[in-house]
């Protein structure tokens, strides 16, 4: 029998951790991704050009990227590595690809989704002037490209990533006007005692947290984002907030992070079919797994934040696990050691997100209370107004039927920063729940594409 | 036009020389195009749907909110794609538009 073709998408932790174990094993899988360069969001690489180091680029998880980095650098020869390459649709055991402008095709017997999350967003009015970025991508902007996005810059939302650009951005001497949290401290103290199953993390956050008070940066809790103010032309110019008090709290700024936590990228996962479910702790849907990875699809496994949101730790963990059920699956041994091992480390990450739910909630009732007035979708500027006359006039209860009444989800994002926020908005209106509102199914391609069309040879 | 991003390190690469809207411009080797446009700019582009500028939202690829064409009418995300010597850029939407909203 042939071997089988086994293909992994995405070069973050999950993607590289599990394409090191196949390695082990004697295999040889292609690994698909669409960065440049391997690392993925969380331990992204700077250009070759930069020159900081390890600890100023990761903090406290210098070690875990150098680790990282340094294992995929071993295994780039054993592996056929495909970089710059968007996966963007996909049909029974073969993924369509295109690579800076070129369409290839690849083929696969066995397909590992690691294709990781992006920031999950809930609008406020004024989201769509220009200097508002997402969370994620203000840490990218320092990271990366060693930039602040702005002169004076507010960090709001919720969720550990709040803290960690916020003091990462003050520690690389940027100036940071606010840090403005919608979670009140309350919530954080109920969710302590699931939060010390992971007590060095929990520390690390603390830490955080101390150094933005010792930096003199306003921290608030318990928030409600009123407003990003500004105007067409010049883009942002501060952010309006409730205090905790019920005050109006106006603080100037020409650059606003906002963010809640992370949603998974799960759209080739859905165009494979794979049964999805709704997790009720983060309230978003998921994709159906079994402890180890496989999704309800034969051949079709998925590791990592898009699979499943726990932060980058447990993410090489699910990686190396999904890649040992994989080898299962086609009769091959199994380290019964190191997968009793993961699985461990798995439970413990498991039950910190569980807290990190609790203590930096989804701040659904949000969608309810946002003014007609304020855009949902960014892309083509469809407000809350209009995504709620499609429900009280059209009857569209449905995600997908009020999307394709008011196009909300239907831009350039593709949905990947209004849909749960406009499920969340269609669920007030129509007095259901979210969950019963359903999700966006995902289509092809999951991203936009160039069109060129290329005269037939004569 | 003030500049929306700050640079605050790494500022000792060589410079690389591109044309915006027809202006040349000097960026660093290893820039991305938005680093480059929104270091010396307040934004990317023009929403095609109202009257707002727009800066670019996720940095990730993800939101598409960035888009710049060559002169020949490629399109690139300006977030994912690196300064080249001599490039020739434009900011305004080659295809027709429709406003929407005014």
């Amino acid at each position: 029998m042939a071997t089988a073709r086994v293909v992994i998408v995405g070069a973050g932790p999950a993607g590289i951790r599990c394409a090191e174990t196949l390695v082990k094993a004697g295999l040889k899988p292609i690994l698909i991704d669409e960065n440049r360069r391997d690392g993925g969001q969380i331990y992204r690489r700077q250009p070759e050009s930069f020159t900081r180091d390890y600890r100023a680029l990761y903090g406290t998880e210098a070690a875990k990227a150098r680790d990282l980095h340094e294992s995929f650098e071993r295994l780039r020869q054993h592996i056929d590595y495909r970089p710059d390459t968007l996966v963007w649709n996909l049909v029974p055991r073969q993924l369509c690809c295109v690579s800076q402008g070129q369409h290839t095709t690849v083929d696969y017997d066995a397909l590992i989704l690691c294709t990781g999350a992006t920031d999950r967003l809930m609008p406020i009015e004024g989201w769509q002037l220009a200097g508002t970025y997402s969370l994620g991508g203000a840490q990218i902007a320092l990271k990366s490209q060693a930039v602040s996005i702005g002169h004076r810059v507010v960090f709001m939302g919720s969720g550990p990533l709040l803290y960690l650009v916020a003091s990462q951005y003050v520690k690389a001497g940027a100036n940071v006007a606010a840090v403005l949290d919608t979670s009140p401290l309350s919530k954080r103290i109920v969710a302590l005692p699931k939060m010390l199953a992971r007590p060095g993390v929990l520390l690390t956050g603390m830490k955080l947290l101390a150094q933005l008070y010792q930096a003199k940066i306003p921290v608030h809790l318990g928030i409600k984002p009123e407003q990003v103010l500004g105007d067409a032309t010049n883009g942002v110019s501060g952010v309006r907030v409730r205090s905790a008090k019920g005050e109006t709290l106006d603080t100037d700024c020409d650059a606003v992070a906002l963010g809640y936590h992370l949603r998974p990228e799960t759209q080739l996962a859905d165009l494979a079919g794979c049964r999805m479910r709704f997790d009720e702790a983060s309230c978003q849907w998921w994709l159906a797994l079994d402890e180890e990875g496989r999704t309800s699809v034969s051949g079709v496994y998925a590791a990592g934040d898009g699979a499943k949101i726990r932060g980058a730790d447990a993410a090489e963990h699910a990686g190396r696990l999904v890649a040992m059920a994989l080898l299962e699956d086609q009769q091959k041994p199994v380290d019964a050691v190191l997968r009793a091992e993961q699985r461990r480390a798995l439970a413990v990450m498991d039950q910190f997100r569980l807290g990190l739910a609790q203590a930096f909630p989804w701040p659904a009732e949000q969608a309810g209370a946002l003014p007609d007035s304020a855009i949902v979708c960014r892309c083509e500027m469809i407000s809350a107004g209009e995504l709620r006359r499609t429900v009280s006039e059209k009857g569209a209860c449905e995600v997908n039927r009020a999307k394709a009444f008011s196009r909300v989800g239907m831009g350039r994002c593709q949905g990947r920063y209004c849909s749960q926020a406009g499920a969340e908005v269609i669920a007030a209106a129509a007095g259901v729940s979210v969950q019963q509102v359903g999700r966006q199914r995902g289509q092809a391609p999951v991203k936009p594409l160039p069109m060129v069309i290329i005269e037939e040879p004569s | 036009m003030s500049a929306r991003f700050v640079r605050l390190a790494e500022q000792g690469r060589a410079t690389v020389s591109l044309t915006v809207d027809g202006v040349p411009i000097k960026a660093l080797q290893g820039d991305t195009l938005m680093v480059a446009l929104l270091t010396q700019g307040n934004a990317l582009r023009q929403s095609e749907f109202d009257s707002g500028r727009r800066a670019g939202f996720c940095l990730m690829g993800a939101c598409q909110d960035c888009w710049v064409w060559t002169r020949s009418g490629e399109r690139l995300r300006a977030c994912s794609s690196e300064v080249r010597e001599g490039l020739d850029l434009v900011t305004t939407q080659p295809e027709a538009t429709w406003p929407l909203h005014g």
